[in-house]
């Protein structure tokens, strides 16, 4: 068994923490404060290939390995957890599907738009009363004269919705059926009877944009029907299984971010006459705080390993987000605490990767779904 | 068009560790970067070939065999080739058998243009691309900060500390690059992923056939007596929003100090 990292993935590490140093880390506070999305450095990353670095060349992509996409999420959201779930979610939510299930003709069409970047993506399957449990799916797509589909109902809580401009969304062909009956959509902001909600005022994540989409009798084509009648529940999962090693990632990131934030503190603050970082009882929970964020890291990478590999990795994926996603949340409480009063306000970077950790365990499958899925399969 | 952009592997930290005997550079254990005006002369090639399109950037870099890595990084943000001069003759060379080493390799390539970086952070002395060109009996601009060009001619900024010339130069030509000149674009993740797909050129003294006398440390002209870390400048003072009494007491501390 190999520990090492490849060259190629030394060397995105190290590209996207000089990026992130140098261009996220400094507006991170601001995009949170003021909720704004990070259009400048989304365009960069266009530039630079990260908005679709999994898909292959042909495409527009840059080809990369999984481990190479934890990575880069993992810098990322060491600085800012918006700009790598704008990263996760586009790659492997928008991306995905088309990717695995579309047609080549689908394919042509929205891929290397997606893929380059140019226009971003949104996954829409969430409802406002169909979270976890997706077969209560209200909204429906009826087939008419074997030309169109009728879509209408609501999505609730989607990434990229306010300013993605292809959309995978998921409907319900036949209600009879349950989850079987669910179909998934290629849908394009702009059609008629299509229209997002207001913005969504969130804990975390801030600076990413999230909002309901409404469809109004969208016309959809039926050439814009993914995979087949009845498959969309397992076009769902199946992309939820890759997008969760991005957002174990993106959990990764923001613990490991908060422990370096943490120690960098420790050294600098004078209590009693020395450093508190000689306090053994902060370099006990710091030495934690690594243990664990290191475990979480072992994880993420062994999923996108397996996933490189084309082995089933749902097992290996559900652990990694939800073991990361829960490691965030008691790294970044730890880091807080470690900074007493100060890390209760927006003065210092901990206060916002606390609230930004939250949501890891949260979206693509809380960690209550986590736990289902491994233990149905263990 | 054929460009070539000079480069060189520095170790990334100010605090730079000299090996007493020789005084020169201890690397090991110090993580290495592109130099940084050199990522800009970088930059330059690869707007000149966005420019031009069917241009070929080469780069050319002197280094032990770790260098790899630097010229990797230089692919993966679009250059086209790589060549690292490496030798253990070489080792310990000076500017003067540096600037040598390089001219005798690239008397072997085509150029229109090449780029260096100003100065490298390790030495700071500016010295090896003009000396190169004048190896090479180039014409040579120096602190690069505008770049515009119209057929073979190239009209530069060339920044002084006081102010700036502006200089009309012919190709081929070799210009050292400042920072002001561009911002460095990010190697992209698939240039990353082909940048090991493509073979650095290792270019020894066995190809090179350099005199002896022209290279190494022996031949090295410059002897460095003595290095020592400059003192740390102590922070100035800040007087936010000074009304009359503490403008008052500003003006009697600098008295005291006889600067007024």
């Amino acid at each position: 068994m190999d520990y090492k990292l490849t060259q190629e993935q030394e060397m995105v590490r190290k590209v996207m923490r000089k990026f992130a140093l140098e261009k996220v880390e400094p507006i991170a506070a601001e995009i949170d404060e003021q909720e704004i999305f990070p259009e400048e450095n989304v365009k960069l990353l266009s530039e630079m290939g990260v908005m679709g670095m999994i898909y292959p060349k042909e495409y527009g992509g840059s080809g990369t390995d999984s481990i190479s996409y934890a990575i880069a999420i993992e810098e990322l959201s060491k600085v800012c957890g918006t700009t790598g779930c704008i990263v996760a979610s586009h790659n492997s939510l928008a991306c995905g599907p088309i990717y695995f299930f579309g047609t080549k003709e689908q394919k042509d069409k929205y891929l290397p738009d997606l893929v380059t970047g140019r226009k971003l993506g949104g996954f829409g399957l969430t409802e406002p009363n169909a979270g976890t449990d997706s077969a209560a799916q209200e909204t429906t797509a009826v087939l008419v004269d074997d030309e169109y589909y009728l879509l209408n109902g609501s999505k609730m809580f989607i990434t990229n919705g306010g300013v993605a401009e292809t959309y995978v969304i998921f409907a319900m062909t036949d209600k009879s059926q349950g989850n079987r009956g669910i179909s998934a959509f290629i849908v394009e902001k702009g059609w008629e009877g299509f229209s997002q909600g207001p913005h969504e005022k969130k804990m975390g994540i801030r600076g990413s944009s999230t909002c309901e989409l409404i469809f109004e009798n969208v016309k959809v084509p039926k050439e814009n029907l993914l995979g087949r009648e009845g498959q969309g529940f397992k076009i769902a999962m199946s992309t939820l299984d890759s997008g969760r090693i991005g957002i174990a990632a993106q959990a990764l990131g923001i613990a490991q971010g908060a422990l370096d934030k943490a120690i960098e503190y420790s050294k600098t603050r004078v209590q009693f006459g020395r450093p508190i970082s000689t306090k053994q009882g902060l370099q006990w929970m710091m030495a934690d705080m690594h243990v664990r964020t290191e475990a979480a890291r072992q994880l993420v990478y062994r999923a996108a390993y397996a996933k490189d590999h084309q082995k089933r990795f749902t097992e290996e994926a559900a652990m990694a987000k939800l073991y990361a996603s829960e490691t965030a949340m008691w790294v970044t409480t730890k880091a807080v605490q470690i900074h007493g009063g100060y890390g209760f306000t927006r003065d210092y970077p901990v206060e916002r990767m606390m609230r930004d950790a939250k949501i890891t365990e949260i979206y693509e499958g809380t960690s209550e779904v986590q736990r289902m899925v491994l233990a149905v399969r263990s | 068009m054929k460009i070539i952009v000079c480069v060189k592997q520095v170790p990334d930290t100010s605090e730079v560790r000299i090996d007493p005997k020789t005084n020169t550079l201890i690397r090991e254990g110090v993580p290495s970067i592109i130099n940084p005006d050199d990522m800009n002369a970088i930059e330059a090639a690869l707007a000149m070939k966005d420019a031009n399109p069917g241009s070929e950037v080469t780069l050319v870099c002197m280094g032990p065999p770790q260098a790899d890595v630097a010229l990797r990084e230089g692919l993966a943000m679009g250059c086209d080739k790589a060549i690292l001069i490496t030798d253990r003759v070489f080792g310990g060379s000076d500017t003067w058998a540096t600037s040598n080493i390089i001219a005798s390799a690239l008397v072997e390539m085509e150029y229109d243009v090449i780029f260096c970086g100003r100065q490298a952070i390790d030495g700071d002395t500016a010295q090896v691309g003009p000396q190169i060109a004048e190896c090479l009996d180039l014409p040579q601009v120096s602190y690069v900060a505008d770049i515009k060009q119209n057929g073979d001619t190239l009209t530069v900024q060339r920044n002084l500390e006081d102010g700036y010339q502006i200089i009309e130069v012919k190709m081929p030509c070799l210009l050292t690059c400042i920072k002001e000149l561009n911002e460095p674009r990010y190697p992209s993740m698939g240039g990353i992923m082909d940048a090991y797909q493509q073979e650095v050129e290792h270019w020894t003294n066995e190809k090179l056939q350099i005199d002896a006398s022209l290279i190494g440390l022996k031949s090295s002209p410059t002897k460095v007596n003595r290095t020592f870390t400059p003192p740390a400048k102590e922070p100035g003072i800040l007087v936010p929003d000074a009304d009359v009494e503490e403008i008052a007491k500003v003006y009697k501390d600098l008295k005291s100090k006889h600067y007024l």
